[in-house]
Parts: C-alpha cells; structure tokens; sequence
C-alpha cells in the first residue's frame, strides 16, 4: 500500500523536559520520526517544551512550537496549524497522553484531526488496566489477578484472598510513581495509603505478585496489512519486582527454548491484534515461573518506549523511523531495510552478539533518598554495551557507566572481603539495589554455592554461572604477575580475558602493572580488539550501515577510509548534571562537520541518544567512553583529531591522556582547559586579567578548611575539586558544618582538595556562552538567572535575555568575556559564570566547553552554538562563516529546571549548590512574565491565576515577601499564612488568613493542601530535612503538584507572571517565525 | 566406549576448522574429538538448537550458529525432531556449560557426546558466516587429530560435498510406521507422509489438524502408496539435492493428479521436479527463523523457518502459479496447481524452531483433502 495521499500536514507531540522515566529515547525517536515524515514531503508541525533536543531544532521540523506540552497549548496550535493528523505514538508517555486528553475533550474530532498510528480505544485498551486485563481474557492469555480500589481496607480485602506480597500501582502516574510492594499487612495500609495519595484520581491498583519471576519484553511492529514482526526480545537480568527501567536488561532472550520463544511470539502477535494497535510498534512485558514456565502478560505499551529505543540500538532497526512510515500507510514489506539496502524491513532482525543495558542511579544526589529497588523506576540514566558473549558485554557495560568501576570488580575498588561478614553480602542479594550486580561476584568469592546465589536473588542460574565464570577467570589471571617476570601472562589466556570482557585497568590491577603497560603488552603479542558490525542480520546480507563494537576475535571488519576523519566523542550515560545538552551539541557536531565533508566518527554507550542513532554520523562505535576504547578505536582510524569538548565532564577527563598518548585534541588545548579547571591556575589567570573573583582555598585537610573559612569568612561554598553538576557543593555558614562536612560528607586527601570560596550572598548569576576561533569571540547569549547566586546553574531558571541588568554591566561582562576567551585561546565553545553584586562583577567559573545552557541558546536565538564550533574545531574562521555580529533577540526565553523529586518521597525539595534536576523547559513570549509562567507550565506547575497562595517564608525573607504579597492581594489572590509570615503580613496590612502549623492542632495547613484549598505556595527554607515543619509542606506541594516556590526570586517572577497572564492571552509561536524576527 | 576417550571428551581440545578454499579458523571442542567432514552452513536462528540438532536436512552439514551462545537452556527430549542428532558437527562461538531452564533434562554436551558429535567452540563464527555468504557454502573438514591446515583443506577437498548425492537414504525410515499420536479433532483424514528426513513437528501438526498418518520410506513405490488409499500424501523435508533421489522424482511423478499433495522444502523440490521444473543450489542457502516470505494471493507477509540450499527454478508451466516469494532475494517459495490439487512450501510451515506463522497452510492441506 503506498503512502496516504489525503494527508498533508501533521503534528507531533514531543515528551517534554527529561524525568527519570522518559528521557532522551524520546528525542532519538521523535527525530527519527520527524526526519522521516519530512522525507515522505509531509508538512511536520512538532510541539516540545525541551529546548535541548534535536527533534526542535528548527531544520527537523517544517513549523516548530518550542510551548508548553499541555492540552489547553496543543490546542491553541490546532487551532493554528489545523493539521491533518496527530501522530501521538512517538512522544512517549506524554504524547500519549495529551492525545487521548484532546480526544477525550473533543478536540481532536471539532477540528477534524484524526489519530494515526494508535487509535483512542486502543490506547485506552492498553492504558486501561481493566480493559487490558479483559482484552487479554478474552485472548485466553493470563494477567496477574487485581483489582482497582480507593481506600486501604479494600486492599486488605483483597490480601486475604490473594495473599502476600502485593504490587501497589496507583493510577495515572508516570513510571509508576508512588507504587510500592507490600509483604505483609503493615506496608499494604502504608503503600496503599501513600499511592491513593499520589494518584490524581486516589485511586490504586492492587495487584498478585509475580515478584521472582523471570521478566521479559518483545518489541513488536505491525502495519496496516496486518503484517506483524518482533524486533527485539529482552530478557531482564533482575527477575520480577524491579521496574525494567531499573534493571539490568539482556538481549536477545537467554535462557528460552525456542518453544518457550515462540508462544511468547504468538501472543505478542495476539495481543497487538487484540488492543488494536493499528501501526507502528508496541513493547509487551510478561512473566515466566521459572519453575514451571507459567506465563503472564504484565503490561503493554502502545507506543515507542525506552524498551524500543534499546531494541533499536541493540538490533539496528529503527523502530520510531519505521513507525513513523508505517503511519501514513506504507507496509513493512514497502519499506527497505536501511542496512542492507537489499532487503525489506518486513524481517526479524536476528543477532549475533550479546547486547547489555545497565542503568545508572544518582542517588547520592539526593542523600536519605531510599535505594533500594522496586516497582518505580529511580534510575536517571543507562548504557548499553555490545560483545559477542554475555560475560564480556557486561563487563563493558559496568565499564561504560563510569562510576568508578572498571568492570565487574577486580579492579581496585572492592570492598574489603576479608572483613565483610557474609550476611552483609547477603543481605545485599536479598534486597535488589544498585551495586547487586557486585554482590554477586563477592558472594561467589565468599565461596557461596551458585544454588544459595539463586535462591537469594532469583536471578537466573544462567546469568550467574556466567558471573561466576567471570570470577575464576580472575583467578586463574591472578596467578601470573608482572608482564616482564618469569609468571608472565600466556597470551592465550590474556586474549581469553579479554574476551570475558576484562578491561586493561583490570587486568593491571590483577597483574599488578599499569593498564597502559597491559596495552602495550597485548599490542606486542597483537591482542588487539577487532571492530564488528550491527547489522540486523547475523551477517547473512552485506550490511552498509557503518555500526561497528569492539570484540576481541579473528576478523576485524571496520573499512577503513582515507577521508579526512574526526572523533567524536559523546556524554556516557545520562546523570544529573550531564545529560541530553551533551548529546545534542555532539549531535550537531557531527551533522555540521559531515557538512564539511569530514567523516565524521562518533563513540559513545548510550542507548537513549540521538547521537548513538547509526543515521547521525558517517561511523558510530558503540563503545565505553574509556582510554582504553578510544585509543583502540584511534589505532585503527587513525583520526585527524578527537573533539572532547561538547560531550560534557565524560570526553574532557580522557583530554590529557588521549594527547599524552599522541592523539591530536581538537578545540581549545587540554592545557588550556587545565588552566580553567584547576583552580590555583585559574586564580593566576584571573589576576593576569584584572578580573574579581571571590577570595576561596584550597584545602587539604580540616584544619586548612578551617583556617581558610576564617580567612574569606563564612558563608563559604566548599566543593571537592573537579566535578560536574555540583556533586557534593555546599553552602556553609558556620564551623561546626564545615567540620561535618569535611569529616563526613567528602573524603579529602592531598590529591582530592576540597575548593573554599567566599559565597558571595544576594548575588544574581549570569551565565555566559560564547565561540572563539582563537582570534575572534563571539558571545551567543547571555543569561540572567531567576534564582540568585547559590543555587546551582542547572537548577535555576534563567531568562535571555538579561531581564534586570544595565547595559553597562552587559557591556562589561561581554568584555571579561573576551579576554578570558583570549587569554585561554579558546577554540570552540566556552561558557562562564558571574555573580553580580552592587555593580560588581565576580568570575564564579569559566568552562572552555559546550554546556548545558548551549541548545537552549540555540533555540532562543537560532544560533547553533555547536555546529559552529565544531566548523572552528576543524581550522574554520568565524568570519568566514559568517558569524561576527551577536544577537538581540526582541522577545524573551526563560529556561526553566525539571525535578524528580517526586520520585524520591523522602527528599526535601529545596534547591541548593548541588545540581539536582533532570531536565529543562523552555518558554518564550514577547513579555517577560508570560516566557516564565509559560516555562512554569512546561515543568508541569502551572501558575495559577486566582485562588489561595500559602505564604511561609524565614526571617530573613520577611522584608522582601511584603510587595510581593500586596501584588498578589491586588491580583484577587486570597493569602494563607502560618504564625511568623502571617505577624508580619498582617502588620503591613496586607489581607491574610492565619492557618495553624501542623504541630499547632488541626486543621493545619496539610489539611488545607490536601484538600486542595491551596493552589500555588510560597516557602523559603528556613532549615533542610524532616525535622522541620515545612519539610512536610513541601512534599505535600510535590505530591499533590501545587506550584511551589522557594526563593524570593522566584517568587518575583511567579507574580509577574500571573500579573502578565490575566492581562493577556497566551499566543503560541513556532521557531521559525521568532528566529525569522531577529 | 573406552577409558581414553572418555577422557578426551571432558578436557577441551585443540580443533581446526578447514575450508576447501583455504580458509581456516581455530577453535576448541567442547564435546567429542576426531575428524568430520561436511558441507559447512551457518544457521541464522538464535533459538532452536536442538531442533537444528536432530533435523534430519542437516545430514551431510556442518551446521555454525551465527548466535554466539549456544547450550543456554539444555537439552530436552521434547524438542527432539526425529531420534538422535544428524548433523556431522556443529559449531558456535561459546558453548554454555551451565543449562538453565526448567524443561532441561541435561547439557548440550552431553547430548552430542552421547551421539558421538563433534561440537567445537571459540570460533569466530562471525567470520565464517562473512566467508560462507561471500564465496558460498562450501566443504570443508574439523579435526582435533591433525592440526595440520594444509591437510585438512586437501582432506576438505577431497570429501564429497552434497551436489547430485544421495543423502536421503541415509536419514528415511528403512520401515513404514503409523505416527502414534492422538488424534482430537474429526473428521479425520488420512495422510501418508514421505520420509525423506521428516521433521517430527510436520506430523504432530498434521495431527493437530486431525490427520492419522502413516510414514512410508522415501523409495516407497507409488503403487504401494496409493494402496494404503490415503486422502492425501505429504512430501517430507530431507537433506541435500533434490537431483540426487531421481527414484523419488519418478514416483512422485505417478501420484499427480491422484491425491492431494503436499510438499515441505525438500518435498516442495521433489514435487516441482515431478511438474517439470529444475532445482539448483543456492550459494549459501537459507536457514534460520527469520526469512520473510510474501503470500501472493493474500499480500501478507510470513516469517518464516528455513533451511535449504537448493531452490526451485520457476519456469512457466500451464496449471502452476508461484504462490509464495522470498523479499529477500525473490527466490521462489511456494506453488501450487489446482489441477494435480497439489501444493508445496520451500520453507518450514511445521517450524521447530522458528515461527508459526504459516501452520495455516496444514489446514489448508486438510481443506483440499476435504475438497477432493
């Protein structure tokens, strides 16, 4: 069937900002998606809140709404654009979401707009518990016995006739959020009372559990022939009771028959039939009794999803691309397979590797946080690693994750078994949570039988006889000693640990040597690793889609070119504080040098970007973003140079050693980029330049701390030395805290100081970023944060551009800009941070690389930051790429951060030095206050614009909250306070309601927020953590999704938001047109 | 058995993978020791070994498994698809020694040394399938005798390869006997299957569809068919070339017209050149679980489970249409005629291992039975 003709236009539902959940697998699909209509001459008109994706940039789609992913938006564009169809298959949970919403409303069938790809019944069928449930008996297929309730003594009900352990859902929440596992009577009444509260309906879902049981997924597609293929089967390595996103995931299927294999097939194909999914992909979860094999279908998504991302990585089959054909009518059969150009994508790929995901957790960015896995998913990011054995992709998958581990143990960093009991390594078996994985390896050691393992973890005895081959090949390396003895390694059995996987740090750890000394060794005895391809197809056809792994085999299969090349190297996986505004500066970097003719080589271990999509570069290498890997892949390529500067902190580390071992840097020096970081370097620097910057130390040791602390005076912002996303930064403010803080908090040594700087109180930040070529710099925008000075760059909001600065001050900081640039001979990118005080400026931090805030530029100003830097990387001129003037942009964007606090109930939400949130928005409008209450919408807290506004605020705050309050009576609001705010509102007559604390009796103001007689909170911390009063106030705002602020700044911008917003309508704009007015 | 070589199949050994061409792989045996030769294949499917095992089209192959991780879930009788394993040896990058699954009544290992196969790990199996696909199939020698590579592509050379052999000789039953299965569903018809190395699950799915069959010999004589009156007559899959069992081609040749036929793979082969047509082979063949085959008459598309090495040429011939194609290569993969009431499938509807998509053509065989 050839495509639709009927259609011209239509629109696309983006995901929003990056949560834990649904992170940047949607911008890899969406772009896929877009790219891919535009090809088939559809006009493509996108919505997405996210700035720092590829899918907005203004090239991918014909008309590009950077707007708040709302209904009430979506249809203020409908009403605009008047498209054709909605696809809302691509834009994950959300897409789906605000389809079936603008369905539900009408919306969708009042402007004649038809749904493609699923159909709302089928959603509903499939997002519906108890349709699904139907459905699947209906198809004699079994789901775990459940019921829906809205209190707990129903659930208890249900426990007595199911019994225990029970899984706890609540409805309408994103990753199961709020959902738990309860074994016994008591965490049923507290999962069950915690999950009503959650879901916007108080409603929960009750369900049998299948905990233990093995897990796995099919990726199915299907095509409006009826046509039905399986893409992908993942087999999770954590059984049953661990959310898939939090597991170690294995593809293809490792333990099943291929009797086992195909009745899962059949009723993935079932099942795709029977909730009516017309086209495009759906991922399906089931269960199997490990004893019997009994199977159990868990769930479905009609949609693409994480799972499909990974599948599409792990096979080469572009699932979201596919979709995106399959929905405006072509058929599989219709559609070529891209890799081996010969056949159709009407096939199942087959594979002849071993493809592992390993997520990635953050936990200790949020201290208290429980971390213990279960049912809602807590990981901010994954990898994925490819080898031709289980064993040696895991190995490479905890290489890639870069925490520290350079393989499954072995390599220093172990705990000390001899004085750890075994019943803490059991312990830690029972209880799914992140370093398991190790556990395993140490119970092994400990000499625990594989059966014992097993009955402790449930994890298949397969998995584990591999984890335990793992370790006696360990053993037996162990054996031999320094490559120059007389025990020096056999080559055989050094070729065989590397293909378990066996990273060269670990193996100079286990022969006690250096693991550049190990490379040497293997090239000498030409162990090399050899590249092989992706190809769908196990090698049966020629394959042209250059997607290459290491392996350590006979053949390597990598053509070399003579093409002028260049290495990309990419972010690693996704963590707070380095996430998808890496990807996408790497992203464009390759499609801007690919411009220039260069071949252009990307590396990275991501599964969820768009930089790993086998499209964006000329060769992608899935591999960890190590020395060793990368130098494996220079031996072969043989680049002109290797960009590390637009990957974020994971590519800039490997600057130094990379060129220490002749490999050419491209950019700005690696001397140079020591001379930012290190902080003594970079105090000179400053000096040399006449600049201010705040008094700080460098402490080795408490004692110095404190000497130093007393020197610039307190408040003092400690940090250790080098890091990213504010990892362990904090404000201190007295003695006795910084002696907890460097006793307990960091471990200092003399290699790993601890940075001392005065904290400059009350100052606004500025964040700078900038492009030299060596000779010319040019400043692409400079943002003015929301929050003040304190409260880390990635977690406040920040408007470009500068809405409260004088020309003056903009003047002289675009000057300390061009002198640091010049002084640093920056070639590239580089962003640098002020603080601002009584018309002083202060250098906080200079970063001669891409950072978070370039996409964001990009999208406010349509100047793409890392395209041009990537062109300066390669020996262009500025000038001759024609950007020498800088920007004024005539209207306002404001950024705003995403946190997954609602993920982590036991966290206080108030923002700090250390970088906490997982994503950002972007609003824009003509007037300051609607760009921010339009970004306020995006994170998913609206401003509301009449009602009732709790106000608590510390003392130091009282001054500063008194207009804000009169403008906020004036707006028609009515104010609530609590004794200390409501006493000094009521003395400046400002009209206010006192409500009691919790402690004071009730109604208190949980009630008030609980019931829902609050709708936007104002509360400065007084203090952090439980043991305060508003602590509780703050999770309450968070659960029940009560806009709440916690600075004064912010609270400024709140009410000038309202202010602007009942003044006048919100207008949505594309891209296109606001880059067309600059 | 004696002492010595139960020794020898527990410590892994040296083994050296020849081609006739030249090409040469070293691995290790991970089960048995020795010297085979054998046409050497590689199988795309990355579930089913035990089926792929003890399919009888594999006499006469050596069978590599492009999935690098071979002995996961172990072995079990169940899955068998005929007695024993017929394959001359069997390769794949990384034997599992740990079976894991609660059907598996043993280890892969255990099962090829019980049968005396040589099984061999630590080859690039990636390589070879690379070798195979761009210079074809070829013959080629394992030994963990001779460590020799010059010798062993001249023993590979030597050794006789498949084309015009007779192969099915070696795997048909030497007696008919009644498939001793019970059959659910009326009305029930009678089917006598020929053995040409029948895959076990072609008559447990006949069975499913209400058939009761008897399985005569490949040299059974039309004549003597067609006194067992059966309602229609399957042609089994086998090993091989289809040119070298003319005998069954001249039988098969009396039955047109007479009943409704059926042909799988090799029975599809034998069938067309009954019609007239040529057979050739393929230069590396199809075998595995993901072969999409495109249903002319409806436009579906089906997954299929191959394995094959010939094909059949598709000239016109009057009262023949081409049913079924390959979209990889556009080989073709079904016909039928109305006229003789004969149908036939180049690929595995019966599976085991691979998909199920094309069990509907049984019903359909059952249909034309009913129709006849």
């Amino acid at each position: 069937m050839p495509k639709r003709s009927d259609i011209k236009k239509m629109l696309i539902i983006g995901s929003g900002p990056i949560i834990i959940g649904q992170a940047c697998e949607f911008d890899y699909s969406g772009s896929q998606a877009c790219k891919s209509l535009k090809e088939e001459g559809y006009q493509v008109i996108l919505v997405n809140s996210n700035p720092a994706t590829i899918m907005t940039d203004p090239e991918m789609a014909d008309r590009t709404y950077v707007e708040p992913v709302t209904p009430e938006v979506v249809e203020k564009i409908i009403i605009r654009e008047k498209p054709d169809v909605l696809l809302p298959t691509l834009g994950g949970q959300v897409g789906l979401n605000i389809a079936a919403e603008l369905f539900r409303r009408g919306i969708l069938e009042k402007y004649g707009v038809e749904l493609i790809g699923a159909k709302f019944e089928a959603i509903e069928r499939a997002e519906d518990r108890q349709l699904f449930k139907k459905a699947m008996e209906e198809i004699n297929l079994s789901t775990p016995r459940s019921v829906y309730l809205n209190d707990v003594e129903s659930a208890i009900d249900f426990a007595k006739e199911v019994g225990y352990p029970l899984i706890i859902r609540p409805s309408y929440t994103l990753g199961g959020t709020g959902g738990g596992i309860a074994y016994n009577v008591e965490e049923l009444k507290r999962v069950a009372a915690r999950g009503i509260e959650y879901s916007p309906i108080s409603e929960i879902l009750v369900e049998e559990s299948v905990i233990g049981w093995k897990e796995y997924e099919l990726e199915v597609m299907r095509d409006r022939k009826d046509n039905v293929v399986i893409v992908c089967s993942i087999e999770n390595f954590d059984p049953m009771g661990v959310h898939t996103g939090d597991s170690i995931t294995v593809a293809p299927a490792q333990t099943l028959t291929d009797k086992e294999y195909q009745r899962m097939r059949d009723a993935a194909i079932k099942i795709i039939r029977k909730i009516g999914v017309e086209t495009g992909g759906s991922n399906i979860q089931f269960a199997v009794n490990p004893e019997n094999g009994k199977m159990m279908v868990i769930e479905m998504n009609p949609r693409v999803s994480r799972s499909s991302a990974l599948a599409s990585k792990a096979t080469g089959f572009p699932i979201a691309k596919i979709a995106a054909k399959l929905a405006v009518g072509y058929t599989l059969d219709e559609i070529p397979n891209d890799i081996t150009k010969k056949t159709p994508a009407c096939f199942e790929p087959t594979i002849d590797y071993c493809v592992v995901k390993i997520p990635r957790w953050d936990f200790e960015k949020f201290p208290g946080v429980n971390t213990v896995l279960n049912t809602e998913m807590k990981s901010v990011g994954e990898v994925m690693a490819i080898g031709r054995t289980f064993k040696e992709a895991l190995q490479k998958g905890l290489y890639s994750l870069e925490q520290g581990r350079s393989g499954l143990g072995a390599d220093g960093k172990d705990i000390d078994l001899k004085n750890t009991f075994l019943e803490e390594i059991k312990q830690k078996l029972i209880t799914p949570c992140p370093e398991r994985i190790f556990y395993l390896r140490y119970a092994f050691q400990k000499g625990m039988p594989l059966e014992e393992v097993y009955e402790l973890t449930g994890i298949d005895k397969w998995f584990l006889y591999n984890i335990k081959e793992i370790g006696e090949m360990e053993e037996k390396i162990k054996k031999f000693s320094p490559l120059n003895g007389e025990k020096q390694i056999p080559p055989d059995l050094l070729r065989k640990a590397k293909q378990y996987g066996f990273s060269d740090v670990q193996l100079a750890y286990l022969l006690d040597t250096t693991p550049l000394n190990i490379r040497k060794y293997r090239k000498k005895k030409e162990i090399e690793a050899t590249f092989k391809l992706v190809d769908t197809c196990a090698a049966e056809f020629e394959a042209y889609t250059p997607y290459y792994y290491s392996t350590y085999e006979v053949e390597d299969e990598v053509r070399y070119s003579r093409r002028r090349k260049v290495i990309i190297l990419g972010g690693g996986p996704n963590r707070i504080g380095q996430g998808i505004e890496f990807d996408y500066c790497c992203v464009q970097a390759a499609l801007s040098l690919k411009e220039e003719g260069w071949e252009v080589i990307m590396v990275n271990c991501n599964p969820e970007t768009v930089s790993t999509d086998y499209d964006t570069s000329d060769k992608l290498y899935f591999e960890p973003l190590t020395l060793e890997n990368v130098l494996n892949i220079c031996d072969k390529e043989k680049p002109e140079g290797v960009i590390v500067q637009l990957g974020g902190q994971t590519p800039l580390r490997l600057a130094l050693p990379l060129k220490r071992e002749g490999i050419n840097i491209l950019g700005t020096s690696p001397e140079d980029i020591d001379r930012a970081e290190d902080r003594e370097r970079f105090t000179y620097l400053v000096k040399k330049l006449c600049l201010n910057q705040a008094p700080y130390g460098t402490g080795r040791s408490f004692s110095e701390a404190k000497e130093i602390a007393r020197r610039i005076s307190y408040p003092v912002l400690v940090r250790p030395s080098y890091v990213l996303g504010g990892r362990a930064m904090e404000i201190i403010y007295d003695e006795s805290s910084l002696e907890h803080y460097m006793l307990s908090a960091v471990k200092v040594s003399p290699e790993h100081p601890v940075l001392i700087d005065k904290f400059i109180e009350g100052a606004i930040e500025v964040d700078v970023d900038a492009i030299s070529d060596g000779e010319r710099c040019v400043i692409g925008g400079i943002m003015e944060h929301i929050e003040e000075a304190g409260i880390h760059s990635g977690d406040s909001a920040c408007s470009l551009p500068p809405y409260t600065l004088s020309k003056s001050i903009i003047q002289k900081i675009k000057e300390q800009t061009y002198s640091i640039s010049k002084e640093l001979k920056v070639i590239g990118l580089l962003n640098i941070q002020y603080a601002i005080r009584n018309g002083e400026i202060y250098v906080l931090e200079v970063n001669p690389r891409a950072s978070r805030t370039v996409p964001f530029v990009g999208k406010a100003t349509g100047l793409s930051l890392a395209k041009i830097a990537a062109k300066v990387m390669i020996g262009k001129k500025l000038k001759d790429l024609g950007i020498t003037k800088e920007k004024n942009i005539p209207y306002i964007a404001v950024k705003e951060a995403v946190f997954p606090f609602i993920r982590f109930p036991e966290v206080d939400i108030i923002l700090g030095p250390e970088m906490r949130s997982t994503g950002e928005v972007m609003g824009v409008s003509d007037n300051f206050g609607i760009a921010f209450a339009k970004a306020q919408m995006g994170a998913g807290l609206s401003l509301p614009l009449k009602g009732t506004v709790f106000i608590s605020v510390a003392d130091k705050d009282k001054p500063s909250i008194i207009p804000i309050a009169r403008q906020l009576v004036n707006l028609g609001f009515n104010l609530i306070a609590t004794r200390g705010t409501y006493r000094i509102l009521k003395e400046n007559k400002i009209k206010v309601k006192r409500v009691k604390k919790i402690a004071e009796g009730r109604p208190h103001i949980e009630d008030y927020i609980k019931n829902g007689e609050v709708q936007l909170i104002f509360n400065t911390p007084v203090g952090k953590g439980p043991k305060f009063d508003e602590y509780k106030i703050r999770r309450q705002a968070v659960i029940h999704r009560i806009p709440i602020i916690t600075t004064i700044s912010g609270a400024l911008a709140a009410v000038n938001g309202i202010k602007a917003m009942k003044k006048g309508e919100l207008t949505v704009k594309t891209l296109q047109e606001y880059h067309q007015n600059i | 058995m004696n002492k010595s070589s139960e020794v020898a199949k527990e410590k892994k050994m040296k083994a050296i993978l020849a081609l006739e061409d030249g090409f040469v792989l070293e691995g290790e045996s991970f089960a048995g020791h020795g010297e085979i030769s054998g046409e050497v294949v590689f199988n795309t499917s990355m579930y089913g070994y035990e089926e792929i095992l003890t399919d009888p089209s594999y006499k006469g192959q050596i069978v590599a498994m492009t999935y690098p991780l071979i002995g996961n879930y172990g072995v079990n009788e169940e899955d068998y698809e005929s007695l024993h394993p017929w394959v001359e040896g069997f390769i794949v990058r990384e034997y599992s020694q740990f079976p894991s699954n609660w059907r598996s009544k043993g280890s892969l290992k255990d099962f090829l040394n019980k049968y005396n196969i040589l099984g061999v790990e630590g080859i690039d199996t990636r390589a070879l399938t690379k070798h195979i696909r761009e210079r074809g199939a070829m013959k080629g020698v394992i030994s963990t005798e001779d460590l020799n590579p010059q010798n062993l592509v001249e023993k590979a050379k030597a050794s006789p390869g498949l084309i015009g052999r007779d192969l099915v000789k070696e795997v048909t039953c030497k007696e008919k006997y009644i498939w001793e299965e019970k059959v659910r569903k009326k009305p029930i018809y009678y089917v006598v299957a020929i053995d040409f190395g029948i895959k076990h699950n072609i008559l447990r799915a006949l069975t499913q569809e209400g058939c009761y069959i008897t399985v005569v010999p490949a040299f059974t004589k039309a004549e003597e068919i067609l006194e067992l009156n059966p309602d229609g007559i399957l042609l089994s899959n086998g090993p091989g070339d289809p040119a070298g069992v003319p005998y069954a081609t001249r039988e098969i040749k009396k039955l047109l017209g007479k009943k409704p036929i059926f042909g799988i793979c090799f029975g599809h082969q034998i069938l067309g050149r009954a019609l007239g047509l040529k057979t050739y082979k393929l230069k590396f063949g199809h075998r595995g679980g993901n072969q999409p085959v495109k249903n002319l008459k409806t436009g579906k598309v089906e997954i299929t489970a191959q394995n094959h090495g010939f094909c059949v040429k598709l000239d016109k011939l009057p009262d023949l249409i081409p049913t079924h194609i390959n979209l990889n290569d556009g080989t073709l993969e079904g016909m039928e005629s109305e006229k003789f009431s004969v149908f036939s499938v180049q690929y595995h509807p019966e599976s085991s291992p691979g998909p199920h998509d094309s069990r509907y053509l049984f019903r359909k065989f059952v249909e034309m039975m009913e129709n006849n």
